[in-house]
């Protein structure tokens, strides 16, 4: 079996990099992403067996593609569909860190809300319920402390149990007006039809309403991909070589 | 206690001020990055201070504080909810 891809996504100074250096300890290279001036780090570790990878994308307050980080942010969770995004939050300012989380869940299902600084949180007297956000959010909430090595073995074994369905997440998804609502069912069908179940499709459908032309191109590159990738299979196996 | 429930620029703030805010003008990009950065209708914003030629304005929003231009900060709409020390 090929390794369990793992995406760790958050805002800047979320200790996201501390989390990765502590899981990856010195199996990690670093990189840029394809044609950006990006850093792409990137390591592995090992958990009740199964071998990981773990990409520690650019830390973002969100996934609009405003800026390059984003975009590379945003197209690794959309396109590259890691089997695990692990959303790293800092306990002590959770009202913006829920800004990324939420388009996050818009995005995919498997999500792994993280928790960290909470012993920051514990000085400045925050108590965070997260059982009530797990409840209120429809997915894992693990809380930690990365650089003391606390909750450590609590998100391995909840990722642990989500790649292997022991867990299903419905993150919760925002409703919007009755007539964006609409359009978005509109839309989906088509999207759905084109990509089933393979892309985000309400995500998808939410974008376009936002006029976002990049996604549009990326989509379009997307499916020229993919049908290169068809035709490559026909051929004899030494031609795919 | 409300000072007063004129809707008046963020940019009209003086330092020690502390700003409720109702409405966002800004468009585009700029909109977005603002909202992401905690400038939602709702939102407390303390002014901070001027920086020495007057532009831009700190501001303390949701824990972190952010520096805008007034190109920005006269888009941004609100009352004062508590006048700072003259």
């Amino acid at each position: 079996m090929s390794a369990i891809k793992v995406a760790l996504a958050g805002n800047p100074n979320t200790g996201k990099s501390t989390l990765f250096n502590t899981l990856t300890g010195l199996k990690q290279h670093t990189g840029n992403w394809p044609g950006k001036t990006v850093i792409r780090a990137e390591g592995s570790f090992e958990h009740k067996g199964e071998e990981y990878v773990l990409v520690d994308l650019p830390g973002t307050y969100s996934l609009f593609s405003n800026s390059a980080d984003e975009e590379v942010a945003r197209d690794y969770i959309v396109f590259e569909q890691p089997d695990a995004t692990i959303v790293v939050l800092d306990a002590t300012s959770l009202e913006r860190n829920l800004n990324l989380a939420f388009q996050v869940l818009e995005m995919t299902d498997r999500v792994i809300v993280c928790i960290n600084l909470i012993d920051e949180a514990d000085k400045k007297g925050i108590v965070i319920d997260e059982k009530k956000l797990a409840a209120k959010l429809g997915v894992p909430v693990v809380k930690m402390s990365a650089r003391n090595k606390i909750g450590i073995d609590l998100l391995l074994n909840t990722l642990d149990h989500l790649v292997k369905e022991k867990i299903n997440p419905s993150p919760y998804r925002m409703t919007y007006s009755e007539e964006i609502e609409r359009k978005i069912s509109q839309i989906e069908a088509q999207i759905t039809g084109l990509f089933g179940a393979e892309l985000p499709s309400r995500w998808i459908a939410l974008r376009l309403l936002d006029g976002d032309d990049a996604l549009v191109a990326k989509l379009k590159e997307y499916i020229d991909k993919k049908k290169d990738g068809v035709t490559a299979n026909e051929l004899p196996i030494s031609a795919n070589s | 206690m409300p000072v007063s429930k004129k809707i008046v620029p963020l940019s009209e703030c003086q330092p020690g001020d502390c700003f409720l805010l109702r409405e966002l003008k800004v468009e585009g990009v700029m909109r977005r990055r603002l909202l992401d950065l905690g400038f939602v209708a709702g939102a407390e914003i303390l002014v901070l201070q001027k920086s020495p030629l007057g532009d831009p304005v700190a501001f303390r929003v949701s824990h972190t504080t952010i520096a805008l231009r007034e190109e920005e900060s006269s888009l941004i709409f609100g009352e004062i909810i508590r006048r700072g020390p003259a």
